[in-house]
């Protein structure tokens, strides 16, 4: 029914004027951003689920005793405390080596040996991941009284606190990309039915016409709804392999800059799968379209 | 011959399937202008011949697209085989436009489709299938003489060999009601002739026919046609035929 079957005598009824009209061209550059826009919106909506997966039960505890062995030593213990906890995934305590390197990049000095740095007394970190799915304020709670009786003083910052909004950005980014594939959506719909409204003005008389000898709207309504589906599939077919083909040369370079975060940003099998049935979507969708406008207009010629 | 005083007066309402056409007491206007036809009342009797005249712009072609569902009245009754049309949904229209023919004053032929083609149209339509309808179709180009230019389209052909494209177009599914605005109107009078004979064949194979027609020698080369007649938008029966048509016995 997408593509109405009319028999060939019958195609003659329309003059043969394929794709020389704008709306091949218009539906095309039209498919083409609905694909990217949903691109970006899936691969951002999965980014943020990854960030915010990783985020959600992650705490670094920070231990800022001033004398350095007691601080080490508290650090170790709170490590080894925690790691045999039933509520903790892992534990891990922060190398000062790593700590010095990372701080390294802030000052300058890439190898960690500037003698200010050195000088600074470093807070031990012991970086906690919790077990998915329990009760994180339950966690937490019992997290910190392991904390207050291990190591008093420290600090317990959950990270949810600092990249939570970078987690939220690109998760709004990603419902903008969801509107502009809905507004395009219904600008597709919009070219369709002027489209449609288009071959009936320029078919007027032949419309009439058939009407006379005893055409019901169905039959003249799939003779044009054919050409039209025709057309637009033709458009969608273009736009979506103009938008294929910019997405592997994206995902080529993301993958070939980025290997550690191109599992994060890249589409998974559900996205790869509805990118591939949206062009689907739209011939069905343009099809209807075309048919409902088709009929609501032959409505009104008596 | 009129029979003065049948049954049928005046006042005697239209006998429910009796005729098969029934126009009541039928204004039609364009728009808020004055009605360009005003109390039109008459009936057609099934197998009957009837010529329609009238000055140019009397309103003969308005009526007639009233009779080929073209146009709803604005007021009045009209019934058509035994039902009302007025107040008829417009899904149950092609049912009954498929029992009509019509030959249109322009003839509105399709530009893109070839003389075979355009014939064949009204077939194809009602869904016969290409071996049905080949014969048919070959042998009404034959009977109007162009089966030299079955593949021709309408533009390349001559007035004369347009109408007649129209005319087979609107005979070729053996309508039983048949609507011709001026078929004549572009031929010479043989052809004009031959295709009236074709009228009046199938009007005795028992086709209800009606002609609007300015031309007063073919009203009179047919045998017991009735005359209708319209001035100024209202219908004139100079004979009285309508109301009390001849038997046709
Ligand atoms: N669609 C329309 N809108 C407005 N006025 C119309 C329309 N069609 C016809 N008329 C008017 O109605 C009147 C009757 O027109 P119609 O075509 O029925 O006359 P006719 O008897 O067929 O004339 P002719 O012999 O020239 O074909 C005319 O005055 C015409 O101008
Ligand atoms: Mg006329």
């Amino acid at each position: 029914m997408i593509i109405p079957r009319v028999p060939v005598q019958h195609r003659r009824l329309l003059p043969d004027r394929r794709l020389t009209g704008p709306t091949p061209w218009v539906i095309a550059i039209l498919m083409m951003l609905t694909l990217l826009a949903a691109a970006a919106g899936i691969g951002l909506a999965r980014s943020a689920n990854a960030i915010g997966d990783a985020i959600a039960g992650r705490v670094t505890v920070q231990i800022v005793t001033a004398n350095p062995v007691a601080r080490a030593a508290q650090a170790a213990a709170l490590r080894r405390r925690a790691a045999g906890e039933p509520y903790v995934r892992a534990a891990r305590a922060v190398e000062q080596d790593e700590l010095l390197a990372t701080l390294g990049q802030w000052f300058g000095s890439e190898g960690g040996d500037d003698p200010v740095l050195k000088s600074l007394p470093l807070p031990a970190l012991v970086d906690i991941d919790f077990v998915g799915g329990g009760d994180r304020a339950g966690q937490m709670a019992r997290l910190r009284a392991l904390v207050s009786a291990e190591a008093p003083g420290a600090r317990i910052i959950p990270h949810a606190e600092w990249l939570g909004p970078v987690a939220r950005l690109i998760r709004s980014l990603a419902w903008v990309a969801g509107g502009l594939v809905l507004l395009m959506i219904a600008a597709s719909a919009a070219v369709v039915i002027m489209t449609a409204r288009a071959a009936l003005g320029t078919h007027y008389a032949t419309i009439e016409m058939l009407h006379l000898i005893g055409a019901t709207d169905r039959q003249i309504a799939r003779l044009f709804q054919r050409r039209i589906a025709i057309d637009t599939a033709y458009g969608i077919a273009l736009g979506s392999a103009v938008a294929a083909a910019i997405l592997l040369l994206i995902g080529w370079q993301w993958s070939g800059v980025t290997a550690g975060l191109a599992a994060t940003a890249s589409l998974g099998p559900a996205g790869w799968a509805l990118l591939l049935a949206l062009p689907l979507l739209a011939i069905a969708l343009a099809a209807l379209t075309a048919r409902q406008t088709l009929l609501a207009a032959l409505k009104k010629i008596l | 011959m009129p029979r003065a005083g049948d049954a049928m007066t005046d006042a005697a309402p239209p006998r429910p399937g009796g005729a098969m056409v029934e126009f009541s007491g039928v204004g039609l206007r364009y728009g808020p202008d004055a009605e360009i036809l005003s109390d039109i009342s008459f009936n057609l009797q099934p197998g009957s011949f009837y010529f329609l005249t009238g000055a140019s712009g009397a309103g003969k072609t308005s009526l007639l697209r009233m009779l080929y569902l073209a146009q709803r009245p604005s007021r009045g009754i009209v019934r058509l085989f035994g039902e009302d049309l007025v107040a008829m949904p417009r899904h149950r229209l092609p049912g009954f436009r498929r029992r009509i023919g019509v030959v249109f004053q322009d003839f509105r032929l399709i530009p893109h489709l070839s003389a075979r083609d355009n014939i064949a149209l009204p077939l194809r339509i009602a869904g016969v299938s290409e071996e049905d309808l080949a014969g048919p179709v070959g042998e009404m180009l034959s009977w109007i003489g162009l089966s030299a230019r079955a593949d021709a389209f309408p533009p390349t052909l001559s007035g004369g060999e347009q109408q007649r494209v129209a005319i087979a177009r609107a005979v070729i599914a053996r309508p039983q009601l048949l609507v011709a605005d001026e078929p004549t109107g572009n031929v010479d009078p043989d052809m004009a002739m031959r295709l009236l004979g074709l009228f009046e064949a199938l009007n005795r194979l028992g086709t209800t026919v009606v002609v609007a027609t300015h031309d007063i020698h073919l009203i009179s080369r047919i045998d017991n046609a009735q005359m209708m007649r319209l001035e100024k938008g209202r219908l004139s029966d100079p004979t009285g035929a309508l109301r009390y048509p001849p038997n046709r016995a």
